[in-house]
């Protein structure tokens, strides 16, 4: 079980420090593995890489800055990244689409919430909830 | 023919602290999160690997389907952890167990082996219980 607790721990390093400059041999450091070792070991429990899985959890979190309507170079350094060029990329490869676009579709469907949110939910669950004569202007 | 499933409804106590447990702790991305009016929300999030699924934690609130006795007898019946909703599936359990208890996740059995794997049961912020869960390959 003490292994687990150290591959976690440097999953959870990941999740908190992604945004920093971050190495898998600095990482594996911080579990006490070699680095090969650790690799090996993370994917097992993880099923991506050290380096693939800070990717996910940076391009995840940038997801949420776009959806608050940061511009993408500001969101690309702010999750880590020190090129925009290969954010765009990483960000396409993940979501299927690229950062901009992204933020746009989130754009409309906000504006599309903020004047009806009905046009969230579909009609099952709106006359479970009640909501669906009810007038939100 | 039916092609996919796209939502599935957990019915919750608080949805604020809803939020808190399947985001912060269960590691969930937030697909919609509308208002519905004061005290209510359409609130829906999607497993991490899995986006194309929403679960909405819906509130059980009178309205719509629920009169104020269906309210408190849902309720009772979440509390006192009635409803196992779902199976939740990971590449290692163990690594998964040790980082939600980590998180302050309750679990109400340790994994154990099973004929297709490995199963643990833990317990959402409101009652449901859900099993985690590692397929053999």
């Amino acid at each position: 079980m003490y292994l687990y607790r150290r591959i976690v721990q440097a999953k959870l390093f990941i999740d908190q420090h992604y945004s920093e400059p971050l190495d898998v041999s600095a990482i594996a450091d911080e579990a006490y593995f070699s680095k090969f070792h650790f690799i090996r070991l993370f994917k097992s429990a993880y099923g991506r890489t050290p380096h693939h899985y800070l990717i996910k959890v940076r391009i995840d979190h940038a997801q949420q800055l776009l959806s608050k309507d940061i511009p993408v170079a500001e969101v690309s350094m702010m999750v880590g990244f020190e090129s925009s060029t290969s954010f765009a990329a990483l960000f396409k490869k993940q979501t299927g689409m690229s950062p901009s676009v992204y933020q746009r579709r989130q754009r409309i469907k906000r504006m599309m919430i903020h004047s009806n949110p009905l046009t969230a939910v579909p009609n099952c669950f709106a006359e479970a909830g009640g909501w669906k004569n009810r007038n939100f202007q | 023919m039916i092609t996919k499933l796209t939502h599935v409804c957990v019915y919750v106590l608080d949805q604020e602290s809803a939020y808190d447990f399947y985001v912060n702790k269960l590691g969930f991305k937030v697909h919609t999160d509308a208002p519905m009016g004061p005290g209510n929300r359409w609130l829906t999030v999607t497993p991490p690997e899995q986006p194309e699924l929403e679960i909405t934690l819906f509130l059980i609130t009178e309205g719509g389907v629920f009169d104020a006795e269906t309210v408190k007898t849902m309720k009772a019946l979440v509390r006192r952890g009635s409803f196992g909703p779902a199976v939740m599936t990971c590449n290692d359990v163990l690594a998964t167990y040790e980082e939600m208890k980590s998180k302050g996740v309750e679990f109400k059995k340790p994994p154990t082996r099973e004929f297709y794997g490995f199963e643990a049961l833990f317990v959402d912020d409101s009652g449901n219980w859900f099993s985690l869960s590692q397929l053999n390959p």
